[in-house]
């Protein structure tokens, strides 16, 4: 069982930076309970991202401890309670962070992939 | 985080709530896409994964998990402890003995050793010393100062604020009966170089320290409570000290003593006139100083060096060689350290064989939870998580028995103290205070991890399978030799205490079976005060002394009497250097020998025996030639094989015997032999044998030049052989020697058998401990290896079941067990015995009168342990023998 876990957290440090990242995204249009927000990801990647559910509430629970998103309790028309998570000041911020960090790395990897297009940059 | 904890069951059932809704979100899903009820049931919780997983590592997002998980811990070990109460109540005991007596202990050094002086600011205050070339500085050590040396530096220094003190000791005449008291004479900076604010008055003024002002007075607290009651209304009163009135100014603070004990009355330096405090020759100034604000060590140890120099350029018959000192002041305590640390390591020792016990029988109990422990680790449990559960239960177990320690610490260290022999230095400095509960603390918890590490370490993680397959009763090699590790480690210590406690006793009947020289029944020594009249006329002393002793010998009961200025066993010191011809060029390089002046009757009234010529008699005076006696000792180092009767010994330091002089002359014509006498074990039964200086010479009372009969005086003291028990005359003599005037007082009253067993306290004294922590050690090794023994032999009944359903009888058995326990015992023993020869080596440098660690003591010691722990082992292997074949082989 130990093992298992194990293979779950390893899960969450691959996609830890860009789960975050998505999260906040995600979030940034509306505030979404946690199944909504897995399914907006799915469809807005065009289902290619799946997020593991095994990964996505430790994140959204770490995210709301470091201050990033908020959440409360809301009853629904079609049933339970749901819980709704919602982007803070402190997650739009960041969310820019990730985001400019998120746009050097992937602009580095195309140089790395495009060598001849990085020539002509002057 | 902490309210997230508190909330932590709420938050539980939220984040089920949650989870469940994402599940029943994705089966509605499922549904549309036209599933069956049960398959998109099916589909959803598939999707999600390990719903247990994934809510355990949400929780682990939460924070504060370790407390969690901690109070888990202590609340399961609580649970084990209550099912096992037995194994707690040993253990708490055994811990609470350890942590107990080592906490005792510390208490006494934290106190006397450790904790700084008690005035403010301590590490600005700084003692300034001389130390003179050419000395032999294992005798003369650090010297104090001369007055006149300390004015210079006082007036010169600009890093040093500073201040003088000369212990004196004279007859108080009134108010109330006559008293001899200790005072010190200061200078006026004292007090307030101390920073310590009088209890009462004022301190000296710097215009009363000078000769010819009017004599004024500063009360110790505890003289002012006992003569005077307390009353406040003692300011401007008078007493008389040494036949002068003072008037007192002031009283100091309660309990403040800075050498030795607690002086009765203060008096300003300066005013006194005597000639020893006016030469550069004599020392007996301390001197105590306090760094000015900004300036540094170094500074003040430059300066004072720099003056130290001058000094000895500017007076060269006095102070050449001589340089001054500056250190941090330490609180006097005198050799009491080594003990002190000795008696720690010693219980220090018992502490660890305490924890060894306690971690054996821990350990027992892991094994015999392996599979509890494998089934753990099969559940999903990581190493960590058990050891830190097996830390928590022996921090547990630590703390308490630390807790039970520092009770029985506070109840036992009163006691404690009482019983130590002599006094103790800054005995009032002694307490449970923070610094000696951090310390419980620390040694509670270290004991805890010390004891819980084992059981710990032996987690089992690796070959979880084969733990649970295997089943309880087989088990792993390493923790046989953990256990046998144990006993070893054990039995190793119990030997060093156990040879440490021979060692002592071994010297202790070596030292009480020596010869003390003299004849110590019926024999009573105590000082006595000549009446300050007689004092201040050195030409009526002799008369002064004759009609004392001429009174004593009036006293029923008493035999003979006679008058000496050092008494043996109570180390009074006068050393002077010597030599066999007229030229001494070097006089520091000098042998020395101990020098004692004696009235005619001193052999007779010791019991002294006289080996060849004569002791003095009456025809020895002032005008006749200068005669010494000498103990064999210095008739051997000094002369040799020759005869020593009729030989001449120079001693320079020693003050000639001129009728008239009147100034310290070195004597140029020497101190004829006169006589041999048998050595006496000056420095008490104990020590002698190791003494720096062991020669010792006697010269006549009477050829003590009148200049210094003043000063002689001061120091005798008298002895007195009685025909009765020697304390019955006490009271008498007392009466009698009042003298015409009334105000002769005795004082430090002795017999001398009571001085020669106290020459042997401290060495009783620690005989005592270390029989007592020798006991408890090899008491603790038994129990230790009883509990190991029992448990090895418990997991073996299989084995020797079969064995004797082969053929095995029950002594064979019997010997299996006993060979065991035989070579671990042996090679305890072994080790224990390398460490206990470094034992006694240390042992023969910190306490006096050890003999050399000898064969004698390994030989009573070892056997009796081997016995011990052989009986420990007996019962285990006994029951081993009965076991019975047919019922061990079915358990398998």
């Amino acid at each position: 069982m130990a093992s298992r876990k194990e293979r779950y957290q390893n899960r969450t440090e691959i996609l830890q930076g860009t789960l975050d990242l998505l999260i906040l995204q995600t979030l940034q249009w509306a505030p979404r309970h946690g199944y909504a927000l897995s399914k907006a990801i799915r469809t807005n990647s065009g289902e290619i991202l799946k997020v593991d559910t095994g990964s996505l509430y430790p994140a959204l629970h770490r995210l709301e401890r470091k201050g990033w998103i908020a959440s409360e309790w809301k009853r629904s028309e079609v049933g339970p309670r749901l819980r709704i998570y919602s982007l803070t000041q402190k997650g739009k911020r960041q969310l820019m962070s990730e985001r400019s960090r998120w746009e050097r790395l992937t602009a580095a990897i195309a140089g790395i992939l495009n060598p001849a297009e990085k020539e002509n940059v002057p | 985080m902490k309210l997230a904890f508190w909330r932590r069951g709420q938050r539980n059932e939220e984040l089920q709530e949650e989870i469940q809704a994402h599940l029943l979100f994705a089966e509605r899903e499922a549904l549309e896409t036209g599933m069956m009820k049960k398959e998109a049931h099916h589909r959803a919780r598939r999707e999600f994964g390990n719903v247990a997983v994934a809510e355990e590592v949400t929780r682990d997002m939460w924070g504060g998990r370790w407390l969690l998980d901690f109070l888990q811990d202590v609340r399961y070990a609580l649970r084990t402890f209550r099912q096992r109460l037995g194994f707690v109540a040993v253990a708490l005991l055994t811990l609470a003995l350890g942590i107990g007596a080592t906490t005792v202990m510390f208490s006494l050094v934290n106190g006397v050793l450790l904790k700084p002086l008690p005035y403010p600011q301590p590490n600005r205050l700084v003692a300034v010393n001389g130390r003179t070339d050419g000395w032999n500085s294992k005798i003369y050590g650090e010297q104090k100062l001369a007055y006149l040396d300390f004015l210079d530096c006082q007036r010169k220094s600009h890093s040093l604020d500073m201040a003088a003190l000369v212990y004196q000791s004279g007859t108080l005449s009134a108010p109330g009966d006559p008293k001899y008291v200790d005072y010190f004479e200061i200078s006026p900076e004292l007090f307030s170089v101390l920073r310590v604010p009088l209890a009462l008055g004022r301190a000296f003024l710097p215009e009363e320290d000078k000769i010819g002002t009017t004599p004024v007075a500063i009360l110790g607290y505890s003289f002012w409570q006992r003569r005077f009651g307390g009353k406040a209304d003692v300011l401007g009163s008078s007493i008389v000290l040494e036949q002068k009135h003072y008037t007192i100014v002031g009283v100091a603070p309660a309990g403040f003593k800075l050498y030795g004990d607690e002086p009765e009355v203060y008096a300003p330096l300066g005013q006194d006139p005597a000639g020893y405090l006016h030469n550069r020759q004599a020392q007996p100034a301390h001197v105590v100083g306090r760094l000015k604000p900004g300036a540094t060590l170094v500074q003040a140890q430059e300066e004072i060096a720099l003056t130290g120099s001058q000094l000895a350029q500017a007076f060269p018959d006095t102070n050449k060689g001589r340089s001054l000192l500056v250190k941090r002041l330490q609180p006097p305590v005198g050799d009491v350290g080594s003990t002190l640390w000795l008696l720690l390591g010693a219980v220090g020792l018992v502490l660890l064989i305490a924890c060894v016990n306690v971690a054996s029988l821990m350990l027992a109990r892991a094994v015999s939870r392996e599979r509890e422990l494998a089934m753990r680790v099969a559940l999903g449990a990581s190493r960590g998580r058990l050891v830190r559960q097996c830390l928590t239960e022996s921090a547990l177990l630590g703390i308490a028995g630390g807790l039970l320690g520092v009770m029985l610490a506070t109840v036992g260290l009163n006691p404690f103290v009482k019983f130590w022999p002599g006094d103790l230095p800054r005995v009032e400095e002694v307490q449970v205070d923070w610094r000696v509960l951090l310390f419980a603390v620390g040694v509670s918890v270290l004991s805890g991890l010390l004891f819980g590490m084992a059981p710990a370490w032996r987690a089992p993680v690796r070959e979880v399978e084969k733990i649970l397959r295997a089943g309880a009763r087989t088990m792993a090699g390493s923790s046989r030799r953990l256990h046998s590790a144990f006993v070893t480690s054990e039995i190793a210590l119990a030997i060093v205490l156990l040879i440490a406690a021979g060692m002592l006793g071994r010297a202790l009947l070596h030292a009480s079976s020596l010869d003390p020289g003299i004849n110590i029944r019926s024999l009573l020594v105590m000082r006595v005060g000549l009446s300050p009249a007689t004092l201040a006329d050195p030409a009526r002393i002799p008369a002064g002394w004759q009609d004392l002793l001429d009174r004593a010998r009036r006293v029923p009961g008493v035999e003979s009497v006679t008058a000496v200025d050092i008494v043996p066993m109570r180390q009074g010191n006068n050393q002077v250097g010597y030599s066999t011809s007229a030229d001494i060029s070097q006089k520091e390089k000098l042998p020395v020998v101990l020098a004692s002046s004696a009235t005619p009757d001193y052999l007779k009234v010791m019991g002294i025996p006289l080996l060849e010529g004569r002791f003095f008699d009456d025809h020895d005076r002032l005008g006749s030639e200068p005669v010494i006696v000498v103990d064999d000792v210095l008739a051997q180092s000094a002369f040799g094989r020759q005869d020593a009767l009729g030989k001449s010994l120079w001693i320079p330091e020693m003050p000639c015997p001129q009728p008239n002089g009147n100034k310290f002359v070195e004597c140029s014509a020497p101190y004829k032999v006169i006589g041999v006498v048998r050595h006496v074990r000056y420095w008490g039964l104990a020590g002698d044998d190791q003494a720096l200086v062991r020669a010792q010479l006697y010269y006549p009372f009477a050829q003590v030049a009148p200049p210094f009969l003043t000063r002689w005086s001061q120091l005798m003291s008298i002895a007195v052989r009685t025909s009765v028990p020697p304390l019955t005359v006490v009271e008498p003599l007392r009466k009698e020697l009042r003298g015409a005037t009334g105000d002769q007082v005795l004082y430090q009253v002795h017999t001398m058998q009571e001085l020669a067993h106290d020459s042997l306290a401290l060495q009783s004294f620690l005989l005592l401990l270390f029989g007592v922590f020798a006991t408890l050690a090899v008491v603790l090794a038994c129990i230790g290896i009883y509990g190991v023994l029992a448990y090895l032999t418990g997991q073996r009944v299989p084995e020797i079941g079969l064995r004797m359903a082969l053929g095995a009888s029950p002594t064979t058995v019997m010997w299996l067990v006993l060979r065991q326990s035989l070579g671990i015992i042996l090679l305890g023993i072994g080790i224990g015995t390398a460490f206990a020869l470094a034992t006694g080596r240390a042992m023969e440098r910190l306490v006096e009168g050890m003999q050399p660690i000898s064969l004698s003591t390994f030989a009573v010691t070892i056997p009796f342990l081997v016995l011990a722990a052989m009986v420990a082992s007996y019962l285990p292997a006994r029951r081993a023998s009965r076991v019975d074949p047919m019922n061990a082989l079915r358990q398998e």
